[in-house]
């Protein structure tokens, strides 16, 4: 009897892989942040892959075949990403949308290069995934930290004039990384001098002894690498504690939220993000049919997500096969018009084409500084 | 990370110039106190709840630090509420912080009724875990009934032209954090040592069941326990919250792990030692901040929590215990 049993359980679980191959559909993952602290990085992916899902369903799918979204949460945690992305791979997605977060998408890294999964993240700008080489089925649609670092300094020394530049971080894999490369090339330029070098913790209850330490050094510009939880405590204290200095950071902080939470004292803080592409055409369609489907505006990274999603699609389709091989292929040799403008992607894996620009709190809103 | 090369680069360069006025800088010393007087109060004001509920049934409550964080939310709601009918910003956080102190007690009474009360029997452990359980329950309860996200705090506390010239140093929220840590820790030293129910708080402390014996109502004591330990918590939650500006439901998680280290820094059990525990921790984290490096804010906390449990583990305040046969 026992025998019999195992015997149907087997029957079962073939009969269940079986119908998993035959299927029509083409699966695509999309992980990320989807609750908890960071959810709002996270959230616009999933709705720029359902929307962009819903079209090429509409006309057709890729090759007749219909879009199916396998969408799994990891709260941007690195032990949680890699469950998601064994379930993602379990599952049978083809190519995944994601990761959101550099420390998440690293975690996860491994576990799709052995399984020669094509991943396209929208907002992991990490340096090291495409610069490292160790992952070569992943590609990104942003472009990476140290150029955002770059642009930070170059602003602060070129426009601000800084002199005494203090370099904070969240001791994250993220903000860590944007400070590195910001006190490398202050230092290479030779121009101004790094004052002070610290992570913060997150979560702390206040900053009041950072701040204090930032005036003691005589700082005129702070650089931040991190998100905008921190950013909103140490722009709202500095102010309380009335130190006079510039605000630059990343684009972890050029995020609606950060104006929302620090209120009047997000004015004049300069932050570097994706170059402002809302003129396009098709970007402006994508937004409009956001505002139709889920009645908000679209949030952090849509554009890239959005752009991602279609290189993928975009991608299977020119390939006409789900082998990673060929993916891969066609995503560095495939022209593809996106939300972001015509982009492919390098050896590396870093898309072609798309940049940062900076923006400055005025008003109560980011404005793109030309 | 950055790639090896890049990091080398950057520890060879990294040699801050500070400390241009020298290192007997008493502004900055000045400054760094203060600042760790304004966290050592909050963390303080949380510990007693920690240490007071351990004195009496030996529970270390782990969903205090939530109490705390549902405090600074029913904080905001109110503010929320009155700053739309105009009042102006002082009356709001008086009004928002009796408000959060009635309804985190509430809170209080019915978490130790629900999770503690029908495991007072059952070992320490069972009732650990249900403490863990009900921190979980809270934080998810706060991301399904409000939001996930950080909310803004509006700034309740006004500048005060008094202290105008030293707010660079000492604000305004700095000292209405500090005045009323103190007023509402003298009134509770007061309440413990000149009432009856604090005498009888005392009294179960000592000695549950000599005490239950001599005609103590314990469960009333414990009640009683609960209602003042959240009051203080949600007092911390308000006052906090209304100094940094933002609220989001995780901040009870690091906040009451900062004061239960206090709580035990002090001497678990002991209420002094729970103030001094938490001023000795929010000066120490200031002033390793401030002197060493942020970067080791926590690794100092928790350092100075093992040494303290090596050395001297019953804290500041309290006393070895003689294990009775």
């Amino acid at each position: 009897m026992k025998r019999f049993s195992g015997l149907v359980i087997a029957a079962c679980l073939t009969l269940l892989t079986s119908t998993a191959f035959g299927a029509d559909t083409v699966k695509i993952g999309v992980a990320g942040a989807h609750t908890g602290d960071l959810a709002s990085y996270g959230l616009p992916t999933v709705n720029a892959a359902k929307l962009v899902a819903k079209d090429v369903n509409a006309k057709g799918g890729i090759d007749g075949k219909q879009i199916e979204l396998l969408i799994q949460d990891e709260e941007c945690k690195p032990e949680k990403a890699t469950n998601a992305a064994t379930k993602l791979i379990s599952d049978g997605a083809v190519v995944v949308l994601g990761h959101i977060c550099s420390g998440a998408t690293k975690a996860a890294l491994p576990i799709y290069t052995e399984a020669k999964i094509v991943t396209i993240s929208p907002s992991a700008t990490n340096p090291e995934l495409t610069q490292s080489g160790q992952y070569p089925t992943f590609f990104r649609t942003i472009a990476s930290d140290d150029a955002q670092a770059k642009l930070g300094v170059d602003f602060a020394i070129g426009k601000l004039a800084a002199k005494k530049i203090a370099v904070l971080h969240d001791k994250g894999d993220y903000g860590k990384g944007y400070a590195e490369y910001a006190q490398k090339f202050i230092q290479d330029g030779g121009q101004a001098e790094v004052v002070l070098f610290e992570g913060v913790t997150p979560g702390a209850v206040d900053y009041s002894a950072v701040v204090q330490k930032v005036r003691q050094t005589g700082a005129d510009t702070v650089m931040f690498g991190g998100y905008h939880p921190e950013a909103s405590k140490i722009v709202s204290q500095l102010k309380k504690k009335r130190v006079k200095v510039n605000f630059i950071s990343d684009d972890g902080v050029k995020d609606d939220t950060f104006i929302k939470v620090a209120g009047a004292d997000a004015e004049d803080v300069y932050a570097s993000g994706p170059q402002d592409v809302s003129g396009l055409e098709m970007n402006k369609a994508a937004k409009a049919a956001h505002v139709a489907e889920f009645g908000t505006e679209a949030g952090a990274f849509f554009d890239a997500a959005y752009a991602a999603m279609q290189a993928l699609v975009n991608a299977i389709d020119k390939a006409d096969s789900t082998d990673s091989d060929k993916i891969m292929n066609a995503l560095r040799t495939e022209n593809v018009d996106t939300t972001v403008g015509t982009i492919k992607f390098d050896a590396r894996g870093d898309a072609e084409g798309v940049g940062f620009s900076m923006y400055q709190v005025q008003g109560g809103q980011y404005v793109e500084l030309k | 990370m950055a790639c090896p090369s890049v990091l080398s680069t950057v520890r060879q360069g990294a040699v801050p110039s500070r400390r241009r006025r020298g290192i007997m800088d008493w502004q900055y010393f000045t400054e760094l106190f203060l600042g760790g007087l304004t966290r050592g109060s909050i963390y303080a004001l949380i510990a007693i709840g920690y240490t007071m509920v351990y004195g009496i049934i030996e529970l270390i409550n782990f969903a205090h630090g939530e109490v705390y964080m549902l405090g600074a939310f029913v904080g905001l709601i109110i503010a929320g509420v009155l700053g739309i009918m105009g009042f102006p910003a002082p009356a709001i956080l008086v009004i928002a912080a009796v408000v959060a102190i009635i309804y985190c007690a509430g809170y209080g009474y019915t978490m130790e009724k629900i999770a503690y009360k029908p495991l007072r029997g059952a070992g320490r452990l069972s009732p650990l875990i249900s403490a863990i359980g009900m921190s979980l329950f809270l934080q998810n309860y706060i991301i399904l009934a409000q939001t996930s996200d950080f909310l803004p705090f509006p700034r309740l506390i006004p500048d005060f032209d008094f202290l105008e010239p030293i707010a660079h140093v000492f604000g305004s929220s700095d000292f209405v954090i500090v005045v009323t840590s103190a007023l509402f820790m003298a009134g509770l030293t007061a309440f413990i040592k000149y009432t009856k129910m604090g005498k009888a708080m005392r009294a179960t402390a000592q000695n549950r069941k000599m005490a239950m014996l001599l005609g103590v109502d314990s469960d009333k004591v414990i009640s009683i326990t609960f209602i003042l330990g959240s009051s203080l918590a949600a007092l911390g939650g308000v006052l906090i919250a209304s100094h940094v500006g933002m609220v989001n439901f995780a901040i009870g998680f690091l906040a009451g792990i900062k004061a239960f280290t206090a709580a035990v820094l002090g001497g678990i059990g002991s209420i002094p030692g729970a103030m001094l525990g938490g001023l000795f921790l929010g000066l120490s984290e200031s002033f390793a901040t401030g002197y060493i490096s942020s970067d080791y804010e926590d690794v100092f906390a928790f350092t100075l929590l093992v040494v303290f449990l090596i050395f001297r583990p019953s804290g500041i305040m309290g006393k070895a215990k003689v294990e009775k046969v």
